[in-house]
């Protein structure tokens, strides 16, 4: 076995020096960041560093020891560059609270911090094969639109800031939205490799696009009245989004065919469309949209565009370079910690901070996308390729609403904003795409016998 | 706390969080132009014996599919055979009604790559003919299995 062992591999290597040297890297900016918003408060260094730093640099290292152990082949990129996107978000929350904000607390986004690694560790442990997953396709799907329901039922359903998508139990606020994305990417990749034979072949062919037939229209359908649902009910244009185009996505990767792309894009438009004119909520968001600087909408006082503009003002203050850490006002714009921290980023990093995030999101979703590419069954393609987009899809749903490019929806931005279940359900999606880059990067199973018509493989 | 040092502070935070960015991109560098550096680890020294003692001209490195669903796979060839088939075990797994669960078999011998059926019922195919006995596969030729085709490439 030792002699097999080495046995010439040449890529893909471990890369554990690199993959250290990038986290000592991730968490020394961040302790760099945390001295910078200290000197520029209070003239000193923040006597809370040490605890802060040695607190994440702790937690990333159980992280990586885990890693290690349980997943020696994993990407060496994953895990240093959300340390970094997260490191930065604990940051831009404590500089926030020191500022005043109410309702900012370092503290309890650290805590969260440490709760998602744990369940980053634990998904890393327990699930040695991730394809297991795909014999709970079905389950999946009924989990998935169980905890996008469970806010509306009595009892447990919470409304807030005019949106009913928390659920609470036993004191805890939860929003099952951030967990419904993981089961429903779980069901969709399972459900599409089984069918996705009948969405790609069959149909006829119309002008340039390859259409579907009408009666393979049903998935479709289902999924998109389920996302007009949510955006009616529970008034939450995001999470309605991040699923249909979540569906939308996997289905064109499953079968390679445009039409899907185009159906689906009509479908949520129009319905969108259409809601907007019906509901006022919804309708509300697109005036605010269209027309921020209008006086009639900067001074309502619900689903008013200050917030908006306070976060355009905060960076277009911060511009090229920024005002630098702790020298802006992010305090001034309301909910700055949570959906609009990218504002408050902008702020006081500038375009050049920004790009830079962007980036590091960016080189997530590669590295998603790359798993996906060196995935070895239908099955990990499409589940590698759906949470790497989902992240995708928020980080644009969020900046691009934050930017004013599109109607302003509450997401969360994926590690940075203050709240539990996002930072819980995004490990977890980190653990699982860790996993399956650990198992498309492992060499090839080793023969037990060097040659002969029989083999025994080794499940 | 004086302006200037402030500025400073702000840029070298710029030019760190940049410089993290370039790393991380330096790390994915040998994803897009393969290996081309050794890396500086230290397992360095028994790569270059390994690598002097096969033939480095004309040997195939990756595995790439051309055609069907896995179209853009690559699989980096290493001394290990690779079983193509719809078994879950499979280093190539495929999800294609006209393929067998084990239904090909590539393994190196003396610096070429040999291609061998496993008894599957549709065949496999070396360019235009059906593979009946272990043939060696040039660089470039396409292997037909089912509805995938595979290719070996340097």
């Amino acid at each position: 076995m030792s002699s097999e062992s080495d046995a010439p591999v040449l890529m893909p290597a471990k890369r554990r020096v690199a993959h250290l040297a990038m986290l000592a890297g991730a968490v020394g900016i961040v302790i760099l960041a945390y001295a910078n918003v200290g000197l520029a408060l209070e003239g000193s260094v923040p006597a809370g560093m040490l605890t802060y730093g040695a607190g994440l640099g702790g937690l990333v290292l159980i992280a990586y020891l885990v890693l290690a152990k349980w997943a020696p082949w994993a990407d060496p990129l994953i895990l240093p560059l959300v340390t970094l996107v997260n490191g930065l978000g604990l940051v831009m929350i404590y500089r926030i609270e020191e500022a005043g904000g109410n309702d900012a607390s370092a503290a309890t986004q650290l805590f969260w911090t440490a709760a998602g690694i744990v369940m980053f560790s634990g998904t890393l442990i327990a699930l040695r094969d991730h394809r297991m997953l795909q014999r709970l396709t079905y389950t999946a799907g009924a989990l998935g639109l169980l905890l996008l329901i469970a806010p509306l039922l009595p009892f447990i359903g919470h409304e807030n800031f005019g949106a009913r998508i928390w659920i609470n139990i036993a004191g805890f606020t939860l929003q099952p939205a951030e967990f419904a994305k993981l089961a429903l990417a779980i069901f969709f990749a399972g459900y599409l490799v089984a069918k996705r034979d009948v969405l790609a072949l069959a149909g006829r062919r119309l002008l340039f696009i390859d259409l579907p037939r009408v009666r393979d229209l049903g998935p479709v359908l289902i999924t998109w009245g389920i996302s007009v649902g949510i955006l009616v009910l529970q008034r939450d244009l995001g999470t309605s989004l991040l699923m249909f185009g979540l569906f939308v996505m996997m289905i064109y990767v499953a079968t390679q065919r445009t039409s899907w792309v185009l159906i689906g894009l009509l479908l949520f438009v129009g319905g969108a469309a259409i809601a907007g004119m019906i509901f006022s909520h919804v309708g509300d968001r697109f005036d605010v949209w269209l027309d921020a600087s209008n006086p009639i909408y900067y001074d309502r006082t619900f689903g008013g565009s200050a917030q908006l503009m306070g976060g355009l003002f905060g960076m277009g203050t911060g511009g090229i370079l920024g005002t630098g850490l702790g020298q802006g006002h992010p305090n001034s714009i309301p909910l700055s910690f949570s959906d609009f921290i990218f504002a408050a980023t902008g702020e006081e990093l500038g375009l050049t901070g920004l790009m830079a995030l962007l980036l590091v999101y960016g080189l997530i979703v590669q590295r998603g996308m790359r798993t996906a590419l060196a995935a070895r069954d239908p099955f990990s393609k499409l589940l590698a390729g759906g949470l790497s987009f989902v992240l995708a899809w928020q980080v644009f749903i969020i900046v691009g609403g934050v930017t004013r490019l599109i109607p302003l929806t509450g997401l969360v931005t994926p590690f940075m904003s203050q709240g539990g279940s996002a930072l819980l359900a995004n490990w977890i999606l980190i653990a699982l795409l860790v996993r399956m880059s650990d198992s498309a990067r492992r060499p090839p199973p080793q023969a037990i016998q060097d040659e002969g018509l029989t083999q025994v493989f080794s499940r | 706390m004086s302006e200037l040092t402030l500025l400073l502070i702000r840029l070298a935070f710029l030019a760190v969080l940049w410089f993290f960015v370039i790393a991380a991109v330096g790390v994915i560098r040998t994803d897009l132009f393969g290996p081309r550096t050794a890396p500086a680890s230290p397992r360095k020294t028994p790569k270059p014996a390994k690598q002097a003692a096969k033939p480095k001209k004309g040997e195939p490195r990756q595995l790439i599919v051309i055609a069907g669903p896995l179209e853009g796979t690559i699989i980096n060839l290493t001394e290990q055979p690779i079983t193509i088939g719809r078994a879950t075990d499979a280093t190539l797994v495929l999800s294609d009604d006209y393929a067998s669960s084990r239904h090909a078999r590539l393994f190196p011998q003396d610096g070429q790559w040999i291609v061998e059926d496993l008894g599957s019922t549709n065949g496999t195919y070396l360019d235009r003919s059906k593979v009946s006995r272990p043939t060696p596969v040039p660089l470039g030729v396409p292997i037909r299995i089912g509805k995938t085709v595979i290719e070996l490439r340097k």
